[in-house]
């Protein structure tokens, strides 16, 4: 035990033993809790690290030059590829992404813009939350009810898919955008409109401009999710194994779709492209999610200088 | 940072042009006008899902009724004559495999969440915070398809499945460990559900945690606490609200969960209390069996499809409550 | 200002594009036909398919999308597949339905045959006795072990494993449920009063669901003490032990080609093709399904009931050897020419027909 002359330092680095025994006690749970902490840190890194090693290593094989320029062959025969897949994937995307970032970038002006305290505004953002947590595979059915065999009666093909693929999009896009919408700051605003602009010229050569990278980040992360959606391409684009452009009248292959197909049948060789599919896959939406937070950190550090 | 107005809350944005120069004068309301439609655009679409499905599926409603909930048997009609409906649809055996394999990832992934999301906060050097979380968050980047694939062909054997055979030698004596032990079951998908809640439940708690006003912490730690008892003391009762939010953001995630459920719960129309027992959630359900469905059927998957949909709804609309009130006491909590 | 000028360029050669796309992408392809159904066929049509693309006509795509039995009958009758595959057939309802979406009648005709074997995941267990009474209780999950005194007493050589049975059925509606729950309601008065036949039944607890032929064949080899019912094509090709079933005389045959073509010889296929195969026997394996397809006599675009027709003759005519190397079992030569004439009927509605021979409506 110290006495009151020895300075505050000193008493900080006596050991552990010249404390009471309630204390020993805290310490010693506070440093199990530590370390329990730190080891359930550890393993859940584990899981991400397996599931990338794994598809790799089973994949890697398969995915060469052909993986992508050839169509599907039999699940039983060995070579052909997923092209097919890659082509409708990119097909599907390629509709959609026009389809979900205009309404969805749009709405997100309308809530921060114009909508501010307004109970349609705040109705608005309410139904976008709502639509985040809908099962893509409930929009696959409405799809199909509504644009395959029903009042619009499109058939299977590439332009139902993406109307699905679309209508999942659109909720994250709407949200992500209002958020960065939120962090431009309103002195641009009003320094624009002190110059004379409009109030849309304001918002679509001041506001959008400078939110542009954080909007593409959550286009970004739109398209990610979108691209590795299989539950609402099942009854819109069907799936097909020899590669298709037409919009209509055909039905469209899909990547994660392909994927399935070839996962759940029990020929060694399908299983094998499945898994060369699964890299593929697993590739393009872990980059895009990368390079969408690198912009946004970026675009966040812009923001903080202002 | 200069502040938004919606952290001013009170005042109002800048929202009037300057008055004058008669050219251009209509594009300001046009513009007002298309952004709003595109609004309400989002409003009408997600009015129209809900109304037409339930429109669609309301004779399995009307036929079934309560039963539609309580019904244990659900046999596809195999006439087409509608709208009357043959069949029987009894949903709950779906609805049990939902509330089963959620349950289990709840249990495995919330605990694990709470833990990683005070490493990186609290215990973490402040230079590794960022690629510790996003390393963690990185597992919602991966495709629910891949899960599926990744689960069924490699974890399940691998690793799923000693560890069922573990569990059931040492404790099937409890009923929730009774065999047979089937490789695809409740405990299958819940865990690899597991792993796909994980993400999403530590992004949120994690910013819980980091909204808690530092001077709480510290003036705890000026009290003598140790750093275990800072974080059970203080900071975990007053992230409660936020934490169950997120456990809750996580739970409608995993209910909502197709593909990869579907390649691993097993497929069987039955319900057992076994963890082992191969059952069937509602959204598995329906994409294994909406391809081939003659529309009758379509019409009893839609039913289901309403029913998730209420509950992912009510899941929500509950998780951004509980978040909301978080971000309240301080900092931005919300998604 | 240059920036904006490339800004504009670009935006205009983007929407350029996509105008081109938009107007171009909704004209259906010509050279392709398209068809959806049962996962029974798969390997036999993706064998055909391929086939046909190498040694008679590479610039035809023949897409063929295994979505289940009652989704071939469904989508063919919305009329949004070329045709339709299926384990069942249309009964005279539906054919109602379909003439009057269409306007004309549709043709349904049999393609191959196959059987529903019992498969297992354990190898040493090939070739053990079961019959319907058994089959019946093991799937109600009222026999669970290999050991079970009924089993033993079909089996009486046979060292029988302790171990649990999983039985493995189909978690997706399908035409191979169909044929098997149809047979063993035909056998088995249990069976019948209890689950009864159809495309999807209430598989009792303790059973696992594999989605497609595919993935019932998955889960047998996954699961130890998994026994199962797939077509007989993939227990072939994956080397899947197989059960011996005991046919209506009582005797026990094991699933070959042979006795499968051996339950097919009694058959009496009446004129409209619908026809289940049951009371199989004599040499004849008892568990024995069809598969069907369905045209349409009209409405088809010139060349694709053309494509059809030519494709499908082909497959009939010289697919024999193909079917046979996996398991299926080909139409015999009077069976094929009445087979060859109703394929002639597709399109034969239609106005005006791009080659094919014989003439219009034969009926």
């Amino acid at each position: 035990m110290t006495t009151t002359l020895t300075p505050p330092r000193a008493a900080q680095r006596r050991s552990l033993r010249q404390v009471d025994r309630r204390t020993r006690w805290r310490k010693l749970t506070s440093l199990v809790m530590r370390m329990v902490l730190t080891v359930t840190m550890a393993l859940a890194c584990l899981p991400l690290v397996l599931i990338l090693y794994v598809v790799a290593e089973r994949g890697w094989s398969v995915v060469d030059l052909h993986f992508f320029t050839q169509d599907t062959l039999p699940f039983r025969l060995e070579g052909g590829g997923f092209r097919q897949g890659f082509v409708g994937s990119f097909l599907i995307m390629a509709l959609a992404i026009p389809m979900a970032v205009v309404p969805g970038i749009a709405t997100a002006v309308y809530l921060v813009e114009y909508g501010r305290g307004r109970k349609l505004a705040a109705l608005v953002r309410f139904v976008t939350d709502v639509m985040t947590g809908v099962p893509s595979i409930f929009v696959g059915l409405f799809v199909y009810a509504v644009l395959v065999i029903g009042t619009v009666k499109l058939g299977f093909g590439t332009l139902a898919a993406a109307v699905a693929i679309a209508i999942v999009m659109l909720p994250i896009v709407v949200r992500s955008s209002e958020e960065m919408l939120k962090l431009v700051p309103d002195s641009l605003r009003s320094a624009s409109l002190g110059m004379g602009a409009r109030r849309w010229q304001t918002t679509t050569k001041v506001v959008l401009p400078a939110a542009a990278p954080g909007l593409a980040t959550g286009a970004m992360l739109a398209i990610a999710r979108g691209a590795g959606e299989t539950a609402p391409l099942i009854l819109t684009g069907l799936g097909s194994f020899t590669m298709t452009l037409y919009l209509v009248g055909e039905r469209q292959a899909s990547l994660p779709q392909l994927i399935h197909q070839n996962a759940v049948q029990p020929f060694e060789p399908g299983i094998a492209r499945a898994w060369g599919g699964a890299l593929c896959l697993v590739a393009i939406t872990v980059l895009f999610t990368i390079v969408a937070r690198v912009i946004a950190a970026r675009f966040a550090r812009t923001r903080e200088g202002m | 940072m200069t502040g938004t107005s919606a952290e001013t809350g009170a005042a109002r944005a800048p929202h009037r042009s300057l008055p004058g120069r008669s050219r251009g004068r209509f594009a300001d309301p046009l513009f007002k006008a298309a952004v709003t439609t595109s609004g309400v655009f989002v409003l009408a679409l997600l009015a129209f899902m809900i109304i037409r499905t339930t429109a669609d599926a309301w004779p399995i409603f009307a036929k079934e009724g309560l039963g539609f909930f309580t019904g244990t048997e659900w046999t596809a009609g195999q006439t087409r004559d509608l709208p009357n409906i043959h069949g029987t649809y009894g949903a709950l055996p779906f609805m049990y495999g939902t509330l089963v394999t959620s349950a289990i990832a709840l249990v495995i992934a919330l605990p694990v969440s709470i833990a990683v999301a005070l490493y990186i906060t609290q215990l973490a050097p402040r230079r590794l915070r960022n690629p510790l979380s996003y390393g963690v968050e990185t597992l919602a980047a991966v495709p629910s398809i891949v899960y599926g694939l990744w689960g069924l062909l490699f974890f399940l054997p691998v690793v799923l499945r000693p560890v069922m055979d573990w569990l059931h030698r040492w404790f099937g004596g409890v009923f929730l460990f009774e065999g047979p032990v089937f490789g695809l079951s409740y405990f299958s998908a819940g865990v690899v559900l597991a792993l796909m809640v994980l993400p999403i439940m530590t992004a949120i708690i994690r910013e819980v945690f980091a909204a808690a006003p530092t001077a709480e912490l510290q003036a705890a730690y000026g009290l003598g606490a140790t750093e275990w008892e800072v974080i059970r003391r203080v900071l975990v009762p007053r992230s409660m609200s936020g934490i169950v939010g997120g456990a809750m953001l996580g739970l409608g995630r995993a209910v909502g969960e197709t593909v990869a459920v579907a390649m691993l719960v097993g497929g069987s129309q039955a319900m057992g209390y076994s963890l082992f027992f191969a059952g069937d959630t509602m959204a598995a359900h329906i994409f294994n069996t909406f391809q081939d469905a003659l529309p009758e059927t379509v019409l009893g998957l839609m039913a289901i499809g309403v029913a998730l949909f209420v509950f992912t709804f009510l899941i929500n609309v509950l998780a951004r409550v509980l978040v909301w009130r978080a971000s309240r006491f301080g900092g931005d909590a919300a998604v | 200002m240059n920036r904006s000028v490339r800004q504009r360029r670009w935006f205009a050669a983007v929407a350029a594009t996509a105008l081109a796309w938009a107007v171009a992408g909704c004209a259906p392809g010509t050279n392709r036909i398209e068809g959806a159904g049962a996962t029974f066929p798969t390997p036999l049509y993706q064998d055909w398919i391929h086939s046909y693309a190498i040694s008679v006509d590479p610039d035809l795509t023949v897409d063929y999308q295994s979505i289940g039995s009652g989704g071939g009958i469904t989508q063919f009758l919305e009329q949004t597949v070329d045709w339709g595959t299926s384990e069942r057939y249309l009964r005279d309802s539906d054919l109602a339905d379909a003439e009057r979406a269409r306007g004309c009648p549709a043709i349904q005709v049999p393609i191959a045959f196959g059987a529903v074997v019992i498969a297992f995941g354990d190898p040493a267990l090939d070739g053990l006795v079961l019959d319907a009474e058994v089959i019946s209780a093991i799937f109600r999950r009222e026999i669970t072990n290999f050991q079970d005194p009924r089993i033993a007493a079909l089996n009486p050589d046979r060292n029988l494993p302790d171990r649990e049975i999983i039985p493995v059925h189909r978690a997706d509606g399908s035409g191979t449920t169909s044929v098997f729950t149809t047979w063993l309601a035909d056998e088995d008065e249990t069976w019948a009063s209890t689950l009864g036949a159809g495309t999807e039944v209430a598989w009792p607890a303790g059973t696992v669901g594999g989605p497609g032929n595919e993935g019932v064949a998955a889960n047998i080899t996954q699961n130890p003490g998994g026994i199962g019912y797939v077509n007989q094509s993939y227990a072939m090709v994956l080397e899947l032990p197989q059960a011996t079933v005991v046919n209506a005389d009582g005797n026990p045959v094991y699933p070959t080609p042979e006795a499968t073509t051996a339950a097919l010889s009694e058959l009496m296929i009446p004129d409209d093709f619908q026809f289940d195969i049951l009371g199989v026997g004599g040499e004849g394996y008892p568990i024995a399904g069809t598969v069907w397809n369905f045209y349409w006599e009209c409405g088809y675009a010139p060349q694709t009931a053309a494509q059809l027709r030519d494709f499908w003759s082909w497959a009939v005519r010289e697919g024999d050897e193909a079917a046979l190397a996996l398991g299926y079992i080909p139409l015999d030569a009077a069976l094929k020419q009445r087979v060859l004439a109703a394929i002639n009927r597709i399109g034969s509605g239609d106005p005006a027909r791009t080659g094919g021979s014989g003439d219009g409506h034969e009926r």
